[in-house]
C-alpha cells in the first residue's frame, strides 16, 4: 500500500504553526497534502480522531551500543524501541567499541539501521579519533559517508585548541559539533550530584561547576570561530543560563534538555538506586526546574533522551562501580507529556517543536539528502514520517515491556500520561500499539 | 524462618548509624558494656555464637578491624571463616552480587564486610537473608568504629548530651567521620569538623555539625577531639600542599592542647601518622584513650554480634 489516508486527527504541526483536526495524506513515502476533508479512493484509510498527528518525533542523541556492546542494545533493537516510543528517527552516538572514528565504521551504523526496520538511524561520528582528545577525525569523510554530526559524548573534549579547531573545521561542511559538556577534573571520577546527598552516601559528588565551566568555554569558542555547536544533555541551571545570555549574543547555539533532568532530582539516587546513576547526574530541585524552565522557553531546543542502555548485571553493583545512563526512548513522550504539558508549562505544539521540528534543524534533517526527504515537518513534500499520539492515554511504566535490549530505567511502575499509539516512517506503519 | 531470629534491638544488619535510633545505639554500648567483663576473664568465652557461622569477608585490608572482629567473634564461640582480597576471586572480576549469591548458598548466620565501595554493605544486605555487618564502606559508614568511640568517649565523660565533640582531619574521605557525626548526634552531642575546605564534604553543615577552620578555635570549644588518619597519598591528588603544613596548621601538637581551656580527651580511630595529624606526645600522652579505643572495639563488636544473632543460642530457635 503506498498510501496512507489519516483522517480526522489534530495535526500539530509547529515547522508549519498548524494545529486544526485536519486530514493527512501520504503518497509513495511522502506527504502528499494536509488539509480538510480529503478523499482518496485508493489510500488505507486510518481513523485518529480523538489522536494527535504529529510529524516524526526524532532524538539525536541515543546511544544503540553497536558495534560492540550488543548485549546492551543493537541497532535493531534500537531502532525497534525507538518505535515503539513514537521516534521516527534517532542519531547514534559514536561511543562504541570500536568508536565510530572512520567513514567504514560510520557506512556500517548507517547500513545496520537501514536493514533494522524500525526508526531511521543516521550515525554520528567521533570528533577526535578513538575519542582520545588528540588528533582530529576525518571529518569531511565521515559526513561524506553519513554522519549527521560530530561528537565525543561520553566524554567531554578536554583540549580547548583542538575543539576550536574541529568548530572551524566542521563550518566547511555545516556539520554541528555536539558536546558533551563535563570538566574531568572537576568531575574527578565523581558518581552523582555533589551536595548533601552525596555526602550522607559517601559518594564522590560532580559540582555543577564541572558542567559549567565547559559549557562556558565552549560557548565563547563557538563565539570566536562562528562555529555550530550543540550542547548534549544540560543539567544545571547555571548552564541554562549560559546558554540564553549566549543565544541573546546571536552565538549559533542549539541544546538538550533530557527528561530525566527535567523529571527528578538526585534524592532519586535514595540508597545507591544506580538506576538513577547517570551524566551528567541528576541535580538540585532548581537544576531541574532550571532544565524545565530552559525547555518551555527554548533555551533548550531539543528534548533528547540520552537512552543509553546497560544489561541488567552492570547495573547490578554498587554504584561507584555501576555504569552511568538509563534507557529513555519508551518513556520519553510519556515524561514530556506529563511533566510539561499537563502541568501547563508548554503546550502540545512546544512539546511536538521540542522534539521533531528542533531536533531535525539542529541536525540538518530537515533538508533533503541523501535521496531522502525533509523530516521534522508535515508540510508536502516531507517525508511520510508520522507519530500518532494519543494524550489521554494513561499508562503505567513497565520495563518488563520495553522493546529495547535492556531495562535500566528509575520509572519503573510511574504513571504517566500520553504515549505513541502509531509511528510511521516514510509511509509505512513501522510500529502499532497492541492496545 | 531467618525472621524469627532477628532481634527486635537491631533488626538484621548494621549498615551504619545514620539508620539507628537513640535507644537501639544506646542498647548496643549497654550491651556491649557488658562483654567488657568478659574480655578481663581467664577464660575469655561466651557460648552466644556457638553453632553459628561467620564471614569475614574483607574486600580492602584492614588488619585492625578484621582482628577485632575475630577476637569478638572466637569469643562468643562463633565458627569464622576470612575472606580477603588476596586470593579471593573477587580480583578476578566475581561481582559482589556473586559475592552475595555464593555466602547466601553457604548458608552462613553471619556477614562482616568491608569494600572500598560506599553502599557495599547495603547491596549485600539487601541480596542475602543472613545479616550484615558493615565493617567500612569507601566513604560511607565504619558503624562499629563510630560506636567504639561513642562508648570510649562514653566510660570517659559520661553521657554524650551536651556534650562538645570535634572530628578532626580530612572528614571527606572518612567513613569513620560519618558514623561519628549521626552517632554523636543522635545522643545529643554537639559536632563539629575541623580541617581545610578540601578536606570537607560538600554541605556538611546540613548534617547538623559546625566548621572549625583553624585548630586552635576547635580546640577552644571542644571537650573531646577524634582526631582521624590523614592519607598519604591526598597531598599527591592536591587536597593538601605539604603534609609539613598541614601539621603546622592543622596538626594536634601538644602546644595547643596544654592551651586548651578545659582538660581534652584525645581519640583517633588509627593507624595514625606520628608527626602529621597528631604529635607522639599527644598520642601517648594523658588526654590520649586510643588504646582503650582497641579494647572497646572488641567489646562493641562482640555486642552487635550478639544483638544481630537475637540473643543467646539457646533462645533463638533456630536448632
Ligand atoms: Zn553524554
Amino acid at each position: 500500500m503506498s498510501r496512507l489516508l489519516i483522517r480526522g486527527g489534530r495535526v500539530v504541526d509547529p515547522s508549519q504553526g498548524i494545529d486544526a483536526v485536519l486530514d493527512v495524506l501520504i503518497d509513495g513515502g511522502k506527504i502528499a497534502r494536509v488539509g480538510e476533508g480529503i478523499e482518496s479512493s485508493d489510500a488505507e484509510t486510518m481513523d485518529a480522531s480523538g489522536l494527535v498527528v504529529a510529524p516524526g518525533l526524532i532524538d539525536v542523541h541515543v546511544h544503540l551500543r553497536e558495534p560492540g556492546g550488543e548485549h546492551k542494545e543493537t541497532i535493531a533493537s534500537g531502532a525497534r524501541a525507538a518505535a515503539a516510543g513514537g521516534f521516527t528517527a534517532v542519531v547514534a552516538m559514536p561511543n562504541t567499541d570500536p568508536p565510530i572514528d572512520s567513514p567504514a565504521t560510520v557506512g556500517y551504523v548507517k547500513a545496520a539501521g537501514l536493514r533494522a526496520g524500525g526508526a531511521r538511524v543516521f550515525p554520528s561520528g567521533c570528533i577526535t579519533l578513538g575519542q582520545k582528545g588528540e588528533q582530529l577525525t576525518e571529518i569531511g569523510e565521515l559526513m561524506a559517508a553519513g554522519a549527521v554530526c560530530i561528537t565525543d559524548d561520553g566524554r567531554p573534549v578536554m583540549n580547548a585548541g583542538l575543539l576550536r579547531m574541529a568548530l572551524e573545521y566542521a563550518q566547511s561542511f555545516d556539520l554541528p559539533v555536539a558536546l558533551h559538556e563535563e570538566e574531568l577534573t572537576l568531575s574527578r571520577g565523581g558518581a552523582m550530584n555533589e551536595g548533601i546527598i552525596a555526602t550522607r552516601l559517601g559518594l564522590t559528588g560532580i559540582p555543577n561547576a564541572a558542567e559549567d565551566v565547559m559549557i562556558a568555554r565552549d560557548l565563547m569558542l563557538a563565539e570566536l570561530t562562528g562555529g555550530r555547536l550543540h550542547i548534549q544533555h544540560v543539567a544545571t541551571r547555571g548552564g541554562v543560563d549560559l546558554i540564553r545570555a549566549a543565544k541573546a549574543k546571536g552565538v549559533r547555539v542549539t541544546a538538550e534538555g533530557s527528561p530525566h533532568h527535567f523529571t527528578l532530582t538526585d534524592e532519586a539516587v535514595g540508597w545507591y538506586n544506580t538506576n538513577a546513576k547517570m551524566n551528567p547526574p541528576l541535580r538540585s530541585a532548581a537544576d531541574r526546574d532550571a532544565v524545565r524552565q530552559g525547555v518551555a522557553d527554548g533555551t533548550l531546543d531539543v528534548i533528547a533522551t540520552d537512552h543509553a542502555p546497560h544489561h541488567y548485571d552492570e547495573k547490578e553493583q554498587a554504584f561507584e562501580d555501576a555504569p552511568n545512563g538509563i534507557v529513555g526512548l519508551e518513556t520519553a513522550v510519556g515524561l514530556a507529556y506529563t511533566e510539561l504539558v499537563a502541568t501547563g508549562l508548554i503546550g502540545l505544539a512546544e512539546m511536538i517543536e521540542r522534539m521533531s521540528c528542533a531536533p531535525a534543524r539542529a541536525m540538518n534533517l530537515d533538508r533533503a539528502a541523501d535521496g531522502r526527504p525533509p523530516l521534522g515537518s508535515l508540510r508536502e513534500g516531507s517525508a511520510g514520517d508520522v507519530t500518532l499520539l494519543d494524550p489521554m492515554l494513561e499508562w503505567t511504566v513497565d520495563p518488563a515491556g520495553f522493546l529495547s535490549l535492556s531495562r535500566n530505567t528509575p520509572f519503573g511502575g510511574r504513571k504517566l500520561r500520553c504515549r505513541a499509539v502509531r509511528t510511521i516512517i516514510g509511509g509505512t506503519t513501522a510500529w502499532q500499539s497492541s492496545a | 524462618m531467618a525472621q524469627e531470629l532477628v532481634n527486635p534491638v537491631l533488626g538484621k544488619d548494621l549498615i551504619g548509624l545514620e539508620e539507628l535510633t537513640r535507644e537501639q545505639i544506646t542498647a548496643i554500648l549497654d550491651t556491649a558494656e557488658t562483654f567488657k567483663e568478659i574480655s578481663e576473664r581467664p577464660v575469655r568465652k561466651v557460648p552466644y555464637l556457638r553453632g553459628r557461622t561467620v564471614v569475614n569477608a574483607f574486600f580492602e585490608n584492614s588488619t585492625r578491624t578484621r582482628v577485632s572482629f575475630e577476637f569478638a567473634e572466637k569469643r562468643m564461640g562463633a565458627d569464622t571463616v576470612s575472606i580477603s582480597t588476596t586470593g579471593s576471586s573477587v580480583q578476578k572480576g566475581e561481582t559482589l552480587v556473586d559475592t552475595a549469591r555464593n555466602l547466601e548458598a553457604m548458608r552462613i548466620d553471619m556477614v562482616v564486610i568491608r569494600h572500598a565501595s560506599s553502599g557495599a554493605a547495603r547491596f549485600l544486605a539487601e541480596r542475602i537473608e543472613s545479616s550484615v555487618i558493615n565493617a567500612g564502606d569507601g566513604k560511607h559508614e565504619h558503624p562499629t568504629q563510630g560506636l567504639l568511640d561513642l562508648l570510649t568517649i562514653r566510660d570517659h565523660r559520661g553521657p554524650l548530651e551536651g556534650l562538645k565533640v570535634c572530628i578532626c582531619g580530612d572528614v571527606l574521605h572518612s567513613r569513620v567521620a560519618r558514623s561519628n557525626i549521626h552517632g554523636l548526634k543522635r545522643l545529643g552531642a554537639e559536632v563539629a569538623v575541623c580541617g581545610p575546605m578540601t578536606l570537607m564534604p560538600p554541605d556538611v553543615g546540613d548534617l547538623g555539625v559546625r566548621w572549625f577552620n583553624r585548630i586552635e578555635a576547635a580546640i577552644e570549644w571542644a571537650d573531646v577531639l577524634n582526631v582521624l588518619r590523614l592519607q598519604l597519598e591526598r597531598m599527591k591528588a592536591g587536597f593538601i600542599p605539604s603534609l609539613r603544613e598541614y601539621n603546622r596548621v592543622f596538626g594536634v601538637t601538644r602546644a595547643r592542647v596544654e592551651a586548651a581551656p578545659r582538660d581534652l580527651l584525645i581519640l583517633h580511630p588509627g593507624p595514625m601518622n606520628r608527626g602529621v595529624e597528631i604529635d607522639s606526645d599527644v598520642a601517648d600522652g594523658p588526654h590520649s584513650v586510643i588504646l582503650q579505643q582497641v579494647t572497646n572495639g572488641v567489646a562493641v563488636r562482640m555486642a552487635v554480634l550478639y544483638l544481630l544473632s537475637g540473643g543467646p543460642a539457646t533462645e533463638g530457635g533456630d536448632a
